[in-house]
């Protein structure tokens, strides 16, 4: 059995709510499918599966605000002994792909046990229901179970743990601790609201459609929160050096005008997709830029998984992954780079997006900026901005011409490279830039 | 084809591609790409939208000539 976790989607994330389950206890789910949406900071995300088998158990219910790390699900393998649990590791912590641990039969057989709800000293209660008597410091020993064999369930500890509070009108109303919390968490003011619980408590699903309180932050303020605190530890903890580069852009967009001439309207290429190649065919050359940095350790980049900074329109900024972009054709590549953009602006994007790129791009050149210093997203080890190509004087030939050029520059993290490093990454970048039919 | 039904399909494709901007944001002389914050593959898309809706194609180096919608809407008007 393996537990799917709630995920760690950006270094910055401490904890998720869990918005809604695409699956229920009994459901048949295989590596990749989508089985949940997590509300984070930085919009809802859609979570993928990385293990392949049956769902035995939701441990979290929607609405549920836990930390990362936390167990949403058990996955079972039907009919298999556990003897190698495949497990999610949160991808901010570790090399940023699920990995497979191999665990000794006993301890495979130790959680099996416990998942039954078996405990030699105790009542009989799952895992799940025994951290949720500990969250709700609701005591077991002596609790009725109303579970099968009289095991307690996770409506008898939610029941037990009804109480009464004093609301700020000063009349009494009863609301069980979990919806309590529930509404501090999303400053829902729950004076007005109608308990449906055991002796009109308000219970955590009453407060679906409840009325936040006028000071809650919107979700663009909290995406603006995150934002803030990852760029803050970034700028604490990595050593950044920068190095730019200007590159000649007429031999790359005649040859795109020229290929898009040859292409149906539905089949044109921008020339940010000639970009992210180009990065990518660099960082092929210069690895040690492809990297994530996790506590002292570089993990080098199990592919070349390239963030894109995509601004949303009225505020807000995510960086989601396009995956394996040194890999098919450009028309391939920019297929899959409007997907991700448009799936980025309407809040559809995966979890599995937000957390392995292995190194960011951004470019503000649209907006007519000439160049970018751009902050690393930790924890990455470099970022790449493109500022606007613009027609400027340049050599060629010992004569000046007026060539569309742009400015590139390389932010990358002093404790994995240095400015050599980069310089070299910059003059790969140019040289591919000038042979675009090879990208 | 009359020019108000012009317009009426050129916002219903831009809102396609950027359905947080709000219809009545979309005045005749408003930039396009600095005002409603279009980037070119957003403008790649609603060339795309306009070539399916109307049967126009759009050419790459034509893109400069539709900088607002009453532009798009000329450009447009002149080739159907």
């Amino acid at each position: 059995m393996a537990e799917f976790v709630m995920p760690s989607l950006g270094a910055d994330m401490a904890a998720g709510t869990l918005g809604k389950w695409l699956v229920a206890v009994g459901d048949r789910v295989a590596h990749g499918d989508i089985i949940a949406e997590v509300e984070t900071d930085k919009g809802t995300i859609e979570v993928e599966v990385f293990n392949s088998g049956v769902v035995e158990a939701l441990l979290v219910e929607e609405g549920e605000k836990v930390p990362v790390g936390t167990p949403l699900a058990e996955i079972g393998q039907a009919g298999t002994a556990a003897e190698s649990v495949p497990v999610s590791v949160p991808a901010a912590e570790s090399a940023s792909v699920p990995v497979s641990v191999s665990v000794p039969a006993s301890v495979s057989a130790g959680i099996m046990t416990l998942g039954g709800g078996a405990d030699l000293d105790g009542p009989m209660a799952t895992p799940a229901v025994r951290r949720r008597a500990h969250e709700l410091d609701v005591p077991l020993q002596g609790l009725s179970g109303t579970g099968e064999h009289g095991r307690i369930t996770r409506e008898d500890v939610e029941q037990a743990a009804v109480a009464e509070v004093q609301p700020p009108s000063g009349d009494r109303v009863r609301i069980s601790p979990y919806a309590r919390q529930l509404a501090r968490q999303r400053q829902i003011d729950f004076t007005d609201v109608r308990g449906t619980g055991p002796e009109g408590a308000i219970t955590a699903r009453d407060l679906e459609g409840a009325p936040a309180k006028a000071s809650a932050e919107s979700p663009k303020e909290r995406m603006q929160r995150a934002i803030a605190a990852a760029m803050t530890r970034a700028n604490d903890e990595i050593p950044h050096y920068y190095v730019e580069h200007a590159i000649d852009m007429g031999t790359a967009l005649e040859w795109l005008r020229e290929k898009n001439q040859t292409l149906s309207v539905n089949e044109r290429l921008v020339s940010g997709v000639l970009l992210v190649r180009s990065v990518a065919r660099a960082l092929c050359k210069h690895p040690q830029l492809n990297a994530t940095w996790q506590g002292q350790e570089v993990i080098r980049g199990d592919g070349f998984h390239v963030g894109l900074a995509v601004s949303l329109r009225g505020g807000g900024l995510v960086a989601p992954a396009l995956r394996d972009t040194d890999q098919g054709s450009l028309s391939e590549l920019m297929a899959r780079m409007t997907d991700l953009v448009t799936r980025a602006r309407a809040g559809a994007l995966r979890s599995s997006e937000m957390t392995s790129a292995t190194i960011t791009l951004t470019s503000l050149g649209e907006r007519g900026v000439e160049s970018v210093t751009p902050i690393i997203f930790p924890p990455q080890v470099a970022i790449v901005g493109f500022g606007a190509i613009l027609t400027r004087p340049w050599v060629v030939d010992d004569q000046i011409v007026a060539r569309p050029v742009v400015r590139v520059t390389l932010g990358a993290d002093h404790r994995v490279s240095n400015g050599h490093q980069g310089a070299r990454f910059l003059g790969t970048l140019d040289r591919l830039l000038q042979e675009p039919g090879k990208l | 084809m009359k020019r108000d039904e012009i317009r009426e399909t050129l916002i219903a494709c831009l809102s396609d591609v950027a359905p947080e901007i709000a219809e009545e944001e979309v005045e005749d002389d408003v930039d396009i790409r600095d005002e409603l914050d279009l980037d070119s593959m957003d403008i790649l898309r609603w060339v795309q939208g306009i070539h399916k809706a109307l049967g126009v194609e759009i050419p790459e180096e034509d893109y400069g000539k539709m900088t607002s919608l009453g532009d798009a809407i000329d450009y447009v008007a002149g080739r159907i």
